[in-house]
């Protein structure tokens, strides 16, 4: 059908060879994502913690991770948090909630201050998501008690009667594994997140007993309150 | 019966992959209204772990594209490489290795994913000796196709084929990059990337997967399933020859537009954006060139079922491709995104385009394979309206309901304060819910009709012997 060469060129060059077609295909294909990707992991504007460095905790030498104050900066989650945002994953909560909040005036009003970049810097992955089925949870910490949270993990509508979220009451029968979450904060040390050797010797002691529901409030009430955003600061050029 | 093509072409491994697409499109669609429902009516997660709807929803997701999308590219790719090139697939042991490892992919996704092993990303949220498997199992089918067009007796290489090949390549890289993890257990690990570079190649992934599998690998289906199905040659080569490059080279570049006003740097998505919006140019020149190749033969529509399926696919692949690039503007995203105005327009694309265009490509060809007649042309006719009005009404559900959603979240009273809670806007969601419950359904007993139409062709083919005369019937060499 289409065997005419009317372009000429490279084109009629192309459709006779299928390895020219390949390679110049698989450049073609490759120079968006190289344009869009790379510079993000070099260009310092990038991480509002570059400009702003008090974004980021200063850990001083020998400090555990239960020396962190809220609001002293971003710090790697401990054992029951970060065993928490595995529970948070596993369930594909994701799905509903962002933990992603933009720079309007009605998302500061409902949520608080927009999100920066370097609040996600140790989230492996990213949990910024895509859709507000339930509310943005990224400054969720602090808002409600742990008893409130209790409530609505087992039985959302309790709380909260038009929700649509499902019950989760296993929750508070599943007992996090200290092994695991030693292995799990090993390897995220692996890929750059700065456990100490300590922080992951004493972990297994820290989850000792707590279950996954006590995991999950851990993790929900540390949402958005370990750095303190200034208002008054333009963090964004 | 066509005896030639069939004893001169691989056809047993594309018979499987076409019948299986079709029960992987009800198996996908099931759990879709499934999900929905669970929505409308929460009781309906039961407190059962494995079937609330975080679980389900990446089920959901994974079926419908890796199960039905990928094994209605694999039957195309495969059926249409040979007829095009006039040659045997290059290897048939190794095109049913690809049948039998994507089937185990798909077999262990649905094993994983209820009970929660994921690793929380969107579209892949598979764990990484799944992820590995698939790169093998792609990479055996890329090699096949690659091959046989490398063999093949035609001078040129056909446009269907570029499409494909564009796709095996793009998709390559898009899910080796975006599954690299650490493994912190046999079936646990942890993307390698954070934040916001996370994020970056998440939507790199997740934006490209619709525009080089959904869309480029559909595409390829359109250029060669639309004009053999009309017997008339494609309108206009120039015009595929710029659609071609056009997406090839400038679809990479749109995953950002799905993170505007986020913490993502300003210029990503504003590049993005612009980009997206240039899109419309390619995409609408080739929805066009698959209408127009129709010109002269429109009286067709009235009795081709087929050509229906495949004219109704190009009609929402133009819908779905303008409104793309409106949501990618910063003021309408402002107000869409994570809305269920994104989840209709995903649908769009899905119901509309690629489930359509696929449907019509696998009635074509079972008639072809099997050698017989489809046991009934009214249940054809039937899955057509079914399929038609099932995308409509969830599309205006999620329509209504995302741009409802948007405006109550920002909206004011006279105070200056938020008018409502956000529980507010969910409550007033849910008749919509109910409403895009019911237009999957619907959509689901068109799927449905589908697949008891293709078993009973099978088993028609099958007693009337017609693929064992097909086989062995003498044809001059």
């Amino acid at each position: 059908m289409s065997n005419n060469n009317e372009t000429g060129g490279l084109q009629s060059k192309l459709e006779v060879n299928v390895w020219a077609f390949v390679l110049v295909t698989a450049l073609a294909l490759s120079v968006g994502g190289i344009v869009e990707i790379v510079p993000l992991f070099y260009l310092e504007s990038t991480m509002e913690h570059n400009k702003h460095n008090e974004l980021v905790w200063q850990r001083p030498e020998g400090a555990k991770l239960g020396d962190h104050k809220p609001g002293d900066g971003m710090r790697p989650y401990s054992a029951l948090e970060l065993a928490g945002r595995d529970v948070y994953l596993r369930e594909g909560c994701y799905l509903c909630h962002s933990q992603m909040i933009r720079p309007f005036r009605d998302e500061k009003e409902r949520y608080g201050h927009y999100s920066l970049a370097s609040e996600s810097m140790y989230d492996h992955p990213f949990q910024w998501g895509s859709k507000r089925t339930g509310p943005d949870i990224a400054r969720l910490g602090g808002k409600y008690s742990d008893d409130w949270h209790r409530k609505h993990l087992r039985a959302p509508r309790s709380v909260v009667p038009e929700s649509v979220m499902p019950n989760y009451p296993w929750l508070k029968e599943n007992l996090v594994s200290g092994t695991t979450i030693q292995g799990n904060m090993t390897g995220l040390q692996t890929i750059g997140v700065p456990y100490t050797d300590a922080d992951i010797a004493e972990a297994a002691g820290l989850v000792e007993g707590k279950t996954e529901e006590d995991a999950m409030v851990a993790y929900l009430q540390v949402l958005g309150t370990m750095a303190k955003l200034d208002d008054s600061k333009s963090y964004r050029d | 019966m066509d005896a030639v093509a069939e004893q001169k072409y691989d056809f047993d491994v594309v018979r499987w992959f076409s019948v299986m697409a079709v029960v992987y499109l009800v198996v996908g669609a099931s759990v879709g209204v499934y999900i929905a429902s669970e929505l409308a009516w929460p009781v309906l997660n039961f407190d059962i772990p494995y079937i609330t709807f975080g679980r389900l929803r990446p089920l959901h997701t994974n079926a419908v594209i890796f199960a039905f999308g990928g094994c209605t590219l694999m039957a195309t790719a495969f059926y249409s490489v040979q007829r095009t090139c006039g040659v045997r697939l290059w290897s048939n042991k190794l095109a049913w290795f690809t049948f039998w490892g994507w089937n185990l992919v798909i077999v262990s996704a649905v094993i994983t994913l209820p009970l929660g092993l994921t690793q929380g990303k969107e579209y892949a949220e598979l764990e990484w000796p799944i992820d590995i498997a698939i790169a093998v199992v792609w990479l055996s089918y890329f090699l096949n196709f690659v091959m046989t067009v490398a063999t093949r007796k035609s001078s040129h290489i056909y446009v269907s084929n570029w499409f494909f090949i564009a796709m095996m390549i793009m998709i390559t890289y898009l899910h080796v990059v975006n599954s690299l993890a650490i493994p912190v257990g046999l079936m646990d690990s942890y993307s390698i990337f954070s934040g916001v570079q996370d994020a970056m190649i998440q939507w790199w992934w997740g934006h490209n997967a619709v525009g080089f599998y959904l869309t480029g690998g559909f595409l390829g289906i359109m250029y060669y399933f639309v004009p053999k199905q009309a017997g008339r040659p494609v309108y206009s080569y120039s015009l595929s020859v710029i659609h071609f490059w056009a997406l090839t080279f400038g679809y990479v570049w749109l995953g950002a537009h799905h993170l505007q006003y986020t913490a993502l740097p300003d210029w990503t998505g504003s590049l993005a954006a612009a980009v997206s919006l240039a899109m419309i140019i390619p995409s609408w020149g080739g929805a066009l060139n698959g209408m127009m190749t129709l010109s002269g033969a429109w009286d067709k529509l009235r009795t081709d079922y087929v050509l229906r399926f495949l004219i109704m696919s190009l009609a929402f692949y133009a819908m779905s491709t303008f409104e793309g690039p409106v949501m990618a503007i910063k003021t309408v995203n402002a107000l869409s995104h994570y809305t269920d105005w994104t989840i209709g327009h995903v649908h769009s694309g899905a119901l509309g385009w690629v489930a359509m265009v696929a449907i019509g490509a696998i009635y074509h060809m079972m008639i072809r394979l099997f050698h017989t007649e489809m046991w009934s042309v009214k249940l054809i006719n039937a899955h057509f309206w079914l399929a038609t009005i099932g995308a409509v009404v969830y599309i205006i559900a999620m329509w209504v309901s995302g741009i409802m959603q948007g405006l109550m979240w920002r909206a004011y009273d006279d105070y200056g304060t938020l008018a409502y809670t956000f529980a507010e806007s969910v409550e007033a969601m849910h008749p919509y819910y109910a409403m895009r419950a019911v237009g999957g359904a619907i959509f689901l007993s068109g799927a449905v009709l589908m697949l008891i139409n293709v078993i009973m062709t099978v088993l028609k083919s099958s007693s009337e012997g017609s693929l064992q005369q097909a086989r062995t019937a003498p044809v001059s060499a």
